[in-house]
């Protein structure tokens, strides 16, 4: 791991913001200034070679400003390694598209655009792909709910599918399963503020 | 006579179509006969996999993974089960990965033969596709017999696998490899040297090796392309490195030579499946540390310990440490790999699938250009497309 890590920072030299190796698989952050050179590098240096791009996908984390975590996985078939490119970036932001690097970027990030609204610049085919004709939202954004927000039916008076809003005769039941016994963040329960009190009284 | 331009033509192909393996709409746009631009059209059978899974437990996302390629169930939980392990740290003991390779073989069998079916019928003979059929049949009893479910076994579990393999199974898995080399032969006789089928098939869909791999292709698409990348081989996981089996590559990268290698490929899984029957040790099939895997019912009945494990699991479920891992398997289609993140809870904070079918089917229109309308449909079929898995 080490030796890819070394060979990694080695194409890249310090334009790698930080790796993490977790489970024995480097990841890797790059800014996304210099991301379609970057990955061009990762792709034929030497050291590197990483000629299949397996997958493009994104991580919604609602609570950063920049709330997106864009996620390359990679694969050198030469070599027999893998590497995790993970980039930064908000909603507003477009990203640079991979298409010219790799060309099965193409679907993928046609998916992550429809799955998570991230715009990839400079792509040649950019519409949705898994979602239904005329859909709105992104469907795996954190604040999308899991019943979405129109249903369809077919309409026997109409003689046709149509659609409508979600009607539900019982709502989505999500339990919270986290003890409240547990860990640092537990809720407090009642009567635990008699025990602080009494333990800063002693 | 003046020369007349005449426009190009756009045929909607799908999304009912027999050859379309599912809901496959494709709009081509054709000169003449020719292809001149194939538009996939996916997602009919989205579901939302990746989300539900966001709020299901562990446990809970499991039998998700069955129902994404309906073809080959096992493989896909396998991916699944091996990245939760990883993320937790355990492994499946001796005897659990030698079944889950059993099977995973077994799964192959199932796959392959469905496609090379498939694929002979879409090009015209039915027959084959019968034969594949009655093998089929008995595979799937075999999943039946140990898991319950001819299709959604659920069966390979994070720590291992759900139950032991039941008492006579070995024996009628091993009768099965003796008859089923036969039956491949027969197809082989069948098709392998038939003149229309040849027609069909040779130099239509030609990827190169830089091609296949630029494109993200993996399994029997790749190797069709003379790239010998195998997982199994170069990156084993479960026993994989400890049986002997051969990796097949085509020479060409045309339609008939992914039929040659998924024909290889099944003589090799009956070699793999007749070594893990001889070596399969004895022991346990599940993790035995029943803070991640459930307990058995007659300790639970005995034990207090086992009976609030066995309730923690089933209610809240395995505390999953915080981290992301990538874990991937050689499915029959190829590369299928399981992108988790964890934030620590017991259900996956993001759950990506990645299938091989999408990465083979966005190439659909490079690899059909300038074929026939007719040859788009042997394309299609070589590539061995299911829509569970493209469209999760």
């Amino acid at each position: 791991m080490e030796e890819l890590l070394e060979a990694v920072t080695g194409a890249l030299g310090d334009r790698v913001l930080e790796s993490v190796v977790h489970a024995d698989q480097l990841t890797i952050r790059l800014s996304r200034e210099t991301l379609t050179e970057d990955l061009t590098r990762l792709r034929n240096d030497s050291g590197c070679r990483f000629a299949v791009l397996l997958d493009v996908t994104a991580i919604d984390l609602p609570q950063r400003p920049e709330r997106f975590d864009v996620v390359y996985i990679l694969l050198s078939p030469f070599l027999n390694q893998r590497l995790r490119v993970k980039v930064a970036i908000d909603e507003r932001t477009p990203i640079a598209s991979a298409t010219e690097i790799w060309p099965s970027a193409n679907w993928f990030e046609r998916e992550t655009w429809d799955m998570y609204g991230i715009m990839f610049a400079d792509h040649p085919d950019f519409r949705r792909i898994l979602t239904d004709y005329g859909f709105s939202g992104h469907p795996l954004r954190k604040d999308f709910p899991l019943t979405g927000y129109s249903e369809v039916r077919y309409s026997e008076g109409d003689k046709r599918v149509v659609y409508e809003p979600v009607s539900l005769s019982q709502e989505f039941r999500s339990f919270d399963y986290a003890s409240p016994w547990e860990g640092p963040g537990a809720a407090p329960l009642p009567g635990d503020e008699k025990a602080s009190e009494e333990e800063e009284a002693a | 006579m003046a020369e007349v331009q005449i426009k190009p033509l756009t045929l909607n192909f799908g999304p009912q179509h027999p050859a379309a393996h599912g809901v496959l709409r494709m709009v081509l746009e054709m000169d003449g006969e020719i292809v001149e631009r194939v538009d996939p059209h996916v997602g009919l059978l989205h579901r939302g996999t990746e989300k539900l899974i966001e709020h299901k437990t562990y446990l809970q996302a499991l039998p998700y993974f069955d129902r994404l390629d309906y073809v080959s169930p096992m493989c896909q939980e396998h991916a699944f089960a091996l990245a939760v392990e990883k993320l937790l740290g355990i492994e499946a003991p001796a005897r659990g990965q030698y079944i889950r390779v059993l099977f995973s073989e077994i799964t192959r069998i199932l796959n392959h033969l469905l496609n090379t079916g498939a694929f002979i019928m879409d090009v015209g003979a039915t027959t084959p596709m019968l034969w594949t059929f009655e093998q089929r049949d008995k595979l799937l009893e075999f999943y039946e017999r140990v898991s319950g479910a001819r299709f959604h076994a659920a069966y390979f579990r994070p720590g291992g696998v759900h139950q032991d393999l039941p008492p006579g199974l070995d024996a009628d898995i091993a009768a099965f490899c003796d008859q089923f080399d036969a039956a491949i032969d027969d197809i082989e006789t069948l098709v392998t040297n038939n003149r229309i089928f040849r027609q069909r098939t040779v130099d239509i869909g030609l990827v190169t090796a830089e091609q296949a791999m630029a494109l993200g292709f993996s399994g029997p698409m790749l190797r069709g392309s003379n790239v010998p990348w195998d997982l199994r081989k170069s990156q084993p996981y479960e026993v994989y490195d400890e049986l002997e089996f051969d990796v097949a590559v085509g020479k060409n990268g045309d339609c008939f030579d992914r039929y040659l290698l998924r024909i290889e490929e099944m003589k090799q899984s009956v070699h793999l499946i007749r070594q893990c029957l001889d070596k399969m040790p004895g022991g346990e099939v599940l993790n035995e540390d029943h803070k991640f895997t459930p307990p058995r019912r007659g300790d639970m009945k005995q034990s207090m310990e086992s009976l609030i494990h066995h309730f923690k699991l089933y209610t809240e479920g395995v505390k999953v440490p915080e981290g992301d891992v990538y874990a991937c398997v050689e499915a029959p289609k190829g590369e299928f790999g399981v992108f988790l993140v964890s934030d620590g809870s017991s259900k996956p904070y993001k759950c990506k699938i990645r299938a091989p079918g999408f990465a083979h089917l966005a190439a659909m229109d490079e690899l059909s250009k300038g074929h026939q309308l007719a040859d788009t449909v042997a394309i299609l079929g070589s590539m061995d497309v299911v829509f569970g898995e493209i469209d999760r």
